[in-house]
């Protein structure tokens, strides 16, 4: 009696899912479902309706053509594009020594118990947090004006940029180097390398792929920044094609802003067109990186 | 035979060398102060950071009023009859966070439980990639896209509320959300698959189903890496800029909790006012560090807090 009462009872306690648990199973799991499809038709009704708005307006004049606010039939981007070009190099001349030399001082000369490297890294950690303004606030206060004062100039834009996106850099770096496994370094050091003859011939030659795709995302990244660049000058409208060092720079993104704020419709479409136009560019970069990841991950 | 074996050791003999160092190194040196000075850049920056924001706060709290800026409800710098509560912006911040969080914590938090859980790897594989490409969205694209698109939709789909204007800080704080789903899911994906195995394993021995397991066993142990991601997430939102001051708009000196209103952040009112070419010095220049030092701030204590939800997950389970 007992056993067949406890054998019911396990039976019971074993049975193949119930009904409610089928039921339970199938709304969570649409529940899930219909939050991810939001997320990817948010991204989707973004990439079509900048199509839509501005397609029409693709045009190789588009990035041929100075900016008007006159004659919006034949406005271009041409004076933000060479800003972002003249700004972007700039960083990216700025992070490829400081980023790629901060972190191999990480991962391979410093000492964590010392209380400057972890110094060192809580800023680091910190500064990847900071809103974009306040860098442009940093920008303003020292590069544009106060000690290094070059002024409103493309220049400026690159510095504060560079700040910006560093730490992206220095993190990717990191990881990329942190994933050299040390026997490689330990066999070049014992052969007698010195510990700069290992980092230069062994270390950052395998950690190049990774290293690259850092800074390629963080180069995307620069391109779509604006807000610090409001704050750096970016701001004036400029006709005339800029220096690098000379007052009044605008960059493609800070463009589009302000093509925007122009009431008619032809701007409108304008900036929606700017807009596709962002995106291919900023898109093709992102796409390149991973693809640089996947097709050259190594497994030790 | 013995010559030749003769011949052979003092051939060795001759080619012995000391392994003693054979000079101080001093381009290493030298390199490795180069790389410490690149590191070391970071300290240089925080330290801007924090001198070119706390001078001008100085200045500014000489004139006006610590209590004033704190709790005032009237915040018009600008206005000849100045007035400094700093109380409306923050609570535009504040509206922006919370219902940017209040989109994104449960469309974050589901696809991330999808996507470590439940998801084919194939679809792993396609997702994944595509959430990175709504992270990398420049956030000018995302401002327009709630100001051209998903207001006109709100209106539409929401005809009784009081709209009024083109800008509404709940429009922008509808852009803020998309922009920070994709920090929150990968997160807290990146968290959930640390668990390690042998606790689903375990749940599933004991009779679990799938939703049991995901929810009563994954969910809670990787409870720190979801804090950390959602407080990341909160200090991006507060963060923002560009969506709006696009879609929330320079907007109302006024306190208002409406989200259907435009009202000013306090980036939004940065980002305005240094636009203008103020007089260094003035009151008018001091109130965008003042400001400044109260985003930064916030922003600095919230990834605090997240940097140390992160350590923790990472200390139970590598």
């Amino acid at each position: 009696m007992a056993t067949s009462g406890a054998r019911a009872a396990t039976a019971a306690a074993l049975r193949s899912s119930s009904q409610r648990d089928r039921v339970i199973h199938i709304t969570f799991v649409s529940m899930m479902i219909m939050a991810l499809t939001a997320a990817l038709l948010g991204l989707a009704s973004l990439i079509i309706f900048m199509i839509a708005e501005g397609g029409g307006r693709l045009e190789w004049g588009l990035l041929t053509e100075a900016p008007s606010t006159i004659d919006p039939g034949r406005a271009g981007f041409r004076t933000a594009i060479l800003g972002t070009l003249y700004v972007i190099g700039g960083v990216i001349v700025l992070i490829i020594p400081l980023g790629v030399g901060a972190a191999v001082y990480l991962e391979e000369y410093a000492n964590p118990a010392r209380w400057w490297n972890r110094l060192i890294e809580l800023n680091i950690q910190n500064l990847a947090g900071v809103p974009s303004i306040v860098f442009g606030i940093l920008g303003l206060a020292f590069i544009v004006r106060g000690p290094i004062g070059i002024g409103f100039v493309a220049a400026a834009g690159s510095l504060t940029l560079a700040l910006l996106v560093l730490p992206t850099v220095i993190l990717a770096a990191r990881e990329a180097i942190r994933a050299v496994p040390s026997s490689i370094s330990d066999g070049s050091l014992a052969l007698g390398a010195t510990q700069w003859q290992t980092i230069r011939r062994q270390v950052l030659p395998a950690a190049f792929p990774g290293i690259l795709t850092g800074i390629i995302l963080a180069i995307a990244r620069a391109i779509g920044e604006a807000a610090p660049l409001l704050l750096v000058g970016a701001v004036t409208f400029v006709t005339f094609n800029p220096k690098f060092l000379s007052d009044g720079y605008s960059t493609l993104p800070v463009m589009i802003y302000q093509y925007s704020n122009r009431p008619q419709d032809e701007f409108r479409v304008l900036a929606a067109a700017g807009v596709v136009v962002m995106l291919i560019l900023v898109l093709l970069m992102n796409s390149f990186a991973v693809w640089l990841r996947d097709r050259f991950e190594q497994t030790w | 035979m013995a010559e030749s074996v003769s011949r052979g050791s003092s051939a060795v003999a001759g080619r012995q060398r000391s392994l003693e160092a054979s000079g101080h190194r001093y381009g290493e040196k030298l390199i490795k102060a180069f790389l410490a000075v690149c590191a070391g850049v970071s300290v240089i920056v925080t330290t801007g950071i924090v001198v070119s924001l706390v001078i001008p706060t100085i200045s500014f709290f000489r004139d006006v009023s610590a209590v004033e800026f704190f709790t005032g409800t009237l915040w018009a710098p600008s206005f000849a009859n100045a007035s400094f509560g700093v109380l409306p912006i923050v609570v535009g911040t504040l509206l922006v966070l919370v219902i940017s969080l209040v989109v994104a914590i449960p469309v974050g938090l589901a696809s991330a439980v999808y996507l470590s859980e439940y998801a084919k790897p194939g679809v792993r594989r396609v997702v994944k990639p595509v959430l990175e490409v709504l992270a990398g969205i420049p956030t000018v694209a995302i401002g327009l896209f709630a100001f051209w698109f998903i207001r006109p939709l709100a209106e539409t789909l929401l005809p009784f509320l009081p709209w009024q204007g083109p800008f509404s800080v709940g429009v922008a704080a509808l852009g803020v959300g998309l922009l920070i789903v994709p920090i929150i899911t990968s997160i807290s994906d990146d968290a959930m698959r640390a668990v390690p195995s042998a606790l689903r394993q375990g749940g599933y021995a004991l009779g679990a189903t799938k939703f049991e397991v995901a929810t009563r066993v994954v969910f809670p142990a990787a409870i720190s890496g979801i804090v950390a991601a959602i407080v990341l997430g909160g200090s991006r939102a507060v963060g923002e800029t560009m969506v709006v001051l696009i879609a929330a708009g320079a907007g109302n000196p006024h306190l208002t909790f409406d989200p259907t209103k435009g009202v000013q952040t306090m980036t939004a009112f940065i980002a305005g006012r240094a636009t203008g070419d103020i007089a260094t010095g003035t009151i008018g220049y001091d109130t965008i560090f003042a400001v400044g030092s109260l985003l930064f701030v916030s922003t600095l204590v919230l990834n605090m807090i997240s940097i140390r939800f992160v350590r923790r997950f990472r200390e139970v389970y590598e």
